[in-house]
């Protein structure tokens, strides 16, 4: 330790918002580094889709899930490939945000922010931006895997490809909100995968992930129509799976609409919870 | 002599949780330019007060002003005056150090030339590991580096070389002293008294969330506690007198004597001879005055 150091005199002139968005760029960046340096992480909220799209293609490759109007079999990987894709939206939004935050709640990562000039606004662009840039990833992990070793027909329609980018959108955006106001439950660091790990999993039984969702009883349809899941991965469906599979969702339709709409509502509800909990530390704790 | 600005201003501070009341009625200046130790065993209320002035914590009642701001109102732009090197940290650190002091830089209005900060810490050779692969020390050292690279008029260091090898701690002063130069007022607190001798110019003791002593730091405790102390073996017996002018007793003892006296010592009481015997005092703590027989016999 030596030298004398210089403040090197850089002066900027730059509005309140110009600085928390580019305050807010240059933290996605950061994020989306220490996301992909973190193992559980990677394994647990990036890989995981990955990994369960294998096992079910391979274990399930015997059997047939329907066929489409020209008579192709559907395949399992075929079948469970919109499922996994909505998983990966839930873990990289709602499971990865919400370990994550808590960790950094009890580990006085937050406390260190707070104590600098960074914009709290700043740190949500950073945030939303990490789980959209590796929710993006893996979705285009997801699908590689299935285009190419498991030969799913991937939709051609510009249609489709623009419901899956809003369905996407929208839900990335409600579950990592989700998962931020969820990151206020876990009283320190270490009880937080206990915590949101089970709530995840439940949702990917429940809302057609990891079993097919027709076969699930009307009353559990119905509370899984509840929560945001089972609408992604049905809008999911409605773009990867064939037209004439509709008849397995509830009512026969995909239901667009009621998508956007129950998504929104979630997001709304998200964003009102985090501004009444989110607090860069807990003050006289 | 004109009055010193002041960066810090705390009149009457209290803090209390429930009944408890942790700090209790405690008040001080810190000048700009000037490196202020705050003192005290754990528990003492050296934490809660640091983190009231860092904004951090809310008070129950008093004044405090920092760079002319209630820390409980301080903006994005007073943070941007203020460095701060909290106590502990525990982040997963999943960056490498140049990684996180860019990243840090970049949030400042006029920031320090990274590379060099990083070579003030003494880490040019761990710039490009991660942080979690560091060792204590060393992530210590990126603490403070974090805490500095914004060029703070103001640097708040709670307990910055714990875990320092005593290499690391002698750099680290020499770091501190750069900053001195360059004007930053500073606040500290620490368990070694010896760093505060080195780096403070005036030091507050607290104990039991009362200021209980706030002088220059070689005026704490007062006079008569700085008088050096004779001591010597007499007949088996432990035997010790304080006096001004050690030389004519010793002197004296060996005319007396006729020799030269048994286990002979002159001691000046260092800053934690005279912490301990407040802390003692005031504290009326077993564990400290148990602590002060222990540095005496010590010696």
């Amino acid at each position: 330790m030596s030298a004398t150091m210089s403040p090197a005199r850089a002066s900027r002139t730059e509005s309140s918002i110009g600085r928390a968005v580019r305050l807010g760029l240059l933290r996605i960046g950061y994020e989306v580094r220490a996301y992909f340096r973190q193992g559980d992480t990677v394994f647990f909220t990036f890989l995981f889709p990955v990994v369960m799209l294998t096992i079910f293609s391979v274990s399930f490759s015997e059997a047939s899930f329907g066929q489409t109007a020209d008579g192709d079999e559907i395949t399992a990987a075929w079948f469970f490939l919109p499922a996994m894709l909505a998983a990966g939206v839930l873990l990289s939004g709602l499971q990865n945000l919400a370990i994550d935050i808590a960790m950094e709640k009890s580990d006085g990562t937050l406390k260190r922010l707070a104590g600098s000039p960074l914009p709290v606004v700043s740190y949500f662009i950073g945030k939303l931006g990490q789980s959209f840039m590796t929710g993006l990833m893996q979705a285009g992990v997801l699908l590689a895997l299935g285009f190419t070793v498991f030969q799913v027909p991937l939709p051609e329609q510009a249609e489709n490809w623009w419901v899956f980018a809003w369905v996407f959108t929208l839900g990335v955006l409600c579950s990592a909100i989700l998962g931020i106001a969820l990151s206020a439950v876990p009283r320190s660091g270490k009880s937080a995968t206990a915590v949101v790990i089970p709530i995840t999993l439940v949702l990917q039984f429940i809302s057609g992930v990891y079993l097919r969702f027709s076969d699930l009883p009307e009353w559990l349809q119905n509370v899984a129509a509840v929560f945001p899941l089972k609408w992604m991965a049905q809008g999911m469906r409605s773009v990867f799976l064939p037209d004439e599979l509709v008849v397995l969702e509830q009512n026969e339709s995909w239901d667009l609409p009621g998508i956007a709409l129950v998504l929104a509502i979630w997001l709304v509800a998200g964003l009102v919870i985090t501004s009444l909990t989110f607090r860069w530390i807990r003050k006289d704790s | 002599m004109t009055t010193p600005e002041n960066v810090v201003e705390v009149r009457e501070l209290r803090k209390t949780y429930g009944d408890l009341t942790a700090v209790d009625g405690v008040s001080f200046d810190i000048h700009r330019g000037e490196t202020f130790a705050l003192l005290g065993p754990n528990g003492a209320g050296k934490s809660t007060t640091i983190e009231i002035l860092e904004g951090y914590r809310s008070r129950s009642s008093g004044a405090v002003s920092v760079l002319g701001v209630d820390p409980q109102k301080g903006g994005l732009d007073w943070k941007a005056r203020i460095g701060i090197v909290l106590q502990s940290s525990g982040e997963s650190g999943n960056v490498t150090v140049a990684e996180q002091l860019r990243h840090f830089a970049a949030l400042y209005p006029n920031p320090r030339d990274v590379d060099e900060v990083i070579a003030a810490v003494g880490l040019e050779a761990k710039a490009g590991s991660l942080i979690r692969k560091l060792s204590g020390g060393q992530r210590r050292r990126v603490d403070v580096a974090v805490g500095i690279v914004g060029a703070p008029e103001l640097l708040f260091l709670d307990e910055p070389t714990t875990g320092f090898d005593p290499e690391a701690r002698r750099s680290f002063w020499k770091l501190i002293r750069t900053l001195q130069s360059e004007g930053t007022s500073i606040l500290l607190t620490t368990h070694y008294l010896d760093e505060a001798a080195q780096l403070g110019d005036r030091a507050g003791i607290i104990a039991g969330g009362r200021m209980v002593d706030l002088a220059p730091i070689d005026e704490i405790g007062g006079r008569e506690s700085r008088v050096p102390l004779v001591r010597w073996l007499e007949n088996g017996e432990r035997r010790e007198q304080r006096t001004d002018s050690p030389a004519s007793v010793v002197t004296e003892l060996v005319a007396r004597i006729g020799g030269e006296p048994e286990s002979l010592e002159v001691i000046r009481p260092s800053l934690e001879d005279v912490y301990l015997d407040l802390v003692g005092h005031e504290h009326a703590s077993d564990l400290s005055a148990e602590a002060l027989n222990e540095t005496e016999a010590a010696r």
